[in-house]
């Protein structure tokens, strides 16, 4: 990956953006480039929103706040709306379109509609909607094959939870390869 | 040695534990308590202590029982628990006791809120407690520094026998940033003073702030300002980005010097020639530099989350010789790059010339 | 033949204590105990604020001088870094019972395996004779000159028998030095409390109502008798809590 990337995740507690928002970190960081990752914290994390701001670069990176997004992956409606006039124009809009009924007003953007949610129900393995959309970036953002997909699952999913590690490659997969 | 993703309160954490610390004594609250949590954890598999005080003015009790007794120890909390502490933290001053504390500032006064601030800079820096005393104050901008300043940290309290701070906010405690964890042995100093037992082969150690005697406490007061000299000669640090041709200086510290770093960068494609100054010693503050930098610079900018504690201290470095701008956001709002930029089009505007 | 002598875990240095105030008697029995268990080396003693303070100059052993209150708070954070040592608090009734209240209950609580010497004479003696926590109903001091009213100020704060009810304490008692037999009883309460201690039994409070003649206008042998008359019978003598003694059986 050339350049900085950055990347707003957000989504209701529990959906898993922190834990996506991770999953970037790391690719990056097995990368050697230089990453950030910021969640908002606090009592919004407990049933609000909850949202990670997610910065890769190829140089040292300033402020690992990020104002205005160059892919936004959108996991519920109040997040559409709160991020959605901050995207860079030329950026990318991911979504969950079976949570969040309206498409992106947005023109000056990428609009990527991915039925996270309801194809990952499908597919028995419903808790990870998150890791569908994160599949869908990752055709949009250079930043993992297949074989850094594996590494860095085999980072960030502790080895309490090993038995997730082939779920999560799939949901990536299923992602990756979903067609609009 | 391996890079590693950590959130900055567990990297300082785990800095702390290979510094050599194994008594940890703290309190509950918001945004530092992934420090607490990870001591917890990690504490009981290394031999070391664990304890959640019932109090913030415990824990710091706890802090000075452990510091007495010859080892190495820290508590960590958030601005309201800071005040709280500031009764030991005065009375570790007044025993001379080596300690590490941590505040992960939050928005105040009182309660305040729970997101990032800087608005403790003045607690910090000159009045944690009462009486005389100075602490080293420093204030990490990374992950990696929450991890080699607090390594630092522990030294240079042994060093001093002196309580030195890690004035930190929600932003840096909270992000996760790769992180190397390879800072070589802690250098521990010899504590002949402890209460450890004399076991009769020593007089009784005896460790105690009190002094009724006015000469005695005079004598005492002055000794410990030498040694404070010896750590402004020794132990400045600070950052300089850009300054080779700056003729606008900034001055930030932790989350604040990373916008302002985003800031320079626009301000700089706009042709402003803009550098920065940031003070990773808070206490002592880096007065030198930005004095020197007063020859060349027209004009000072305070980026800072507080109402401009941090721009008294600038105007004290330069003598009042050159305009002190100030950018803030309070309440726990960060500034934005573009309000960074604003700010220095305006310095650029004036040109040296006061308001 | 060497019939008396100085306890070694006393100095030399003449105490400031004001004539009748039993703090040198106990001071003594607690340095008594510290030799007889020989762990007078291996000792580190808090100091409070308040009469005690200089307790440190007293006490042959290594010494810690505490912020008001927190004697129990800063004896934990050396017995936590190193177990094997002998820690006590001296504390009297404004420290321990007023300021300091949270970190008595809660060090009991924890079961800190410390002992902690608190000594009740029912007033402010180093300020100058203000109302304590544990001043009697009625009892005239310098804030509360008409007596001390339970209606505007509340009730004494009756300290063994509230930490009674706390699990983690281990051996509370009360004991005076007021006459022959209360010092032979508190002496043999204070050991026991070390040896606690020593035994790894955990935290052992001993409560010794003490004498302010100075601030509560009497001769010492008034305030002896006062102890008597009004002390004991509203902080009566005894084991409050002794986890593993016959009684707990």
């Amino acid at each position: 990956m050339k350049g900085t990337k950055q990347i707003l995740i957000s989504g209701f507690g529990g959906q898993g953006a922190l834990f996506a928002g991770k999953f970037l970190a790391y690719a990056g960081l097995l990368q050697g480039l230089e990453v950030s990752w910021l969640p908002s914290y606090g009592p919004e994390m407990r049933g609000g929103t909850a949202s990670c701001s997610v910065i890769i670069s190829d140089s040292p990176i300033g402020s690992p706040i990020i104002t205005h997004p160059d892919v936004l992956v959108a996991m519920n409606l109040p997040s559409m709306d709160k991020f959605e006039p901050q995207v860079n124009a030329g950026g990318t809009i991911i979504y969950d379109s079976s949570l969040i009924s309206r498409a992106p007003a947005r023109e000056d953007v990428n609009n990527c509609a991915v039925p996270a949610t309801k194809m990952a129900t499908d597919a028995g393995v419903k808790t990870l909607a998150n890791m569908l959309l994160i599949g869908r970036l990752l055709r949009e953002v250079d930043l993992a094959d297949d074989e850094m997909v594996n590494q860095v699952l085999s980072k960030v999913v502790s080895a309490k939870h090993a038995d997730l590690l082939d779920l999560n490659k799939q949901a990536i997969k299923l992602g990756y390869e979903y067609k609009e | 040695m391996e890079k590693v993703l950590m959130k900055g309160n567990e990297a300082l954490a785990e800095a702390a534990i290979m510094a050599g610390c194994r008594h940890y004594y703290g309190y509950p609250i918001t945004p530092q308590t992934e420090v607490a949590a990870y001591m917890a954890k990690r504490m009981p598999k290394i031999g070391g202590v664990f304890l959640q005080a019932e109090s913030e003015i415990a824990a710091i009790n706890m802090v000075i029982g452990t510091s007495a007794a010859g080892k190495r120890t820290m508590t960590s909390s958030s601005s309201p628990g800071i005040s709280l502490k500031s009764e030991g933290i005065s009375y570790l001053a007044g025993c001379d006791l080596p300690a590490l504390v941590v505040n992960v500032q939050r928005g105040g006064p009182g309660l305040g809120g729970i997101q990032p601030s800087q608005s403790d800079y003045f607690q910090a820096t000159k009045a944690l407690g009462h009486g005389d005393f100075r602490r080293i104050v420093l204030a990490p901008a990374s992950v990696q520094e929450m991890a080699s300043l607090t390594f630092l940290g522990f030294d240079l309290a042994d060093e001093y026998r002196m309580t030195v701070m890690i004035l930190t906010d929600g932003t840096i405690g909270q992000m996760m940033e790769p992180v190397s964890l390879d800072f070589g042995e802690p250098c521990e100093a010899v504590k002949d003073w402890a209460t450890v037992g004399h076991k009769w082969e020593r007089k009784p150690n005896i460790i105690t702030s009190l002094s009724l005697q006015a000469e005695e406490l005079e004598r005492q007061n002055v000794e410990r300002y030498e040694r404070y000299k010896v750590v402004e000669e020794n132990e400045v640090r600070y950052e300089e980005y850009r300054m080779e041709d700056a003729e606008i200086c900034v001055v930030a510290f932790g989350v604040c010097a990373r916008v302002a770093r985003n800031a320079i960068e626009e301000a700089r494609k706009m042709g402003l020639k803009v550098g920065m100054i940031r003070p990773i010693t808070l206490w002592p503050f880096p007065k030198d530099v930005l004095k020197k930098a007063a020859e060349k610079c027209h004009t000072f900018v305070s980026v800072e989350m507080s109402m401009g504690q941090m721009v008294e201290d600038i105007e004290l470095a330069i003598r009042c010789q050159r305009p002190v701008l100030c950018c803030s956001r309070v309440g726990g709002i960060i500034p934005s790059p573009d309000e960074v930029v604003e700010k220095l089009q305006e310095a650029a505007k004036m040109g040296g010339k006061a308001e | 033949m060497i019939v008396f002598e100085k306890p070694k875990a006393l100095t030399d240095a003449p105490m400031h204590y004001c004539p009748g105030c039993t703090h040198g008697i106990i001071h003594r029995l607690v340095a008594e105990a510290l030799d007889e268990l020989g762990v007078t080396g291996e000792t580190i003693g808090v100091a409070p604020v308040g009469c005690a303070v200089f307790a440190y100059n007293y006490f042959n052993c290594d010494m810690v001088e505490a912020a008001h209150g927190r004697a129990p708070a800063v004896a934990t954070g050396i017995k936590r870094a190193d177990p094997s040592k002998i820690v006590f608090t001296y504390q009297g009734d404004g420290d321990l019972a007023a300021i300091g209240t949270a970190e008595t209950v809660h060090s009991a609580a924890r079961g800190e395996n410390i002992t902690v010497i608190f000594v009740n004479n029912a007033i402010y003696g180093m300020t100058g004779g203000q109302m304590a926590p544990t001043s009697l109903p009625g009892q005239v001091t310098q804030t509360s000159p008409y007596g001390r009213d339970p209606k505007t100020v509340g009730y004494p704060v009756k300290v063994c028998e509230l930490l009674s009810n706390v699990d983690g304490a281990t051996y509370l008692e009360r004991v005076a030095v007021n006459n022959v037999k209360n010092v032979r009883a508190a002496k043999k309460a204070i050991l026991k409390a070390f040896r606690n201690q020593l035994e790894g039994k955990g935290f052992s409070l001993i409560e010794v109502i003490s004498t302010c003649p100075t601030n509560w206008g009497m001769t010492p042998q008034q305030a002896t008798e006062w102890v008597d008359s009004n002390m004991i019978p509203y902080y009566p003598l005894g084991v409050y809590k002794d986890k593993y003694g016959e009684a707990a059986k």
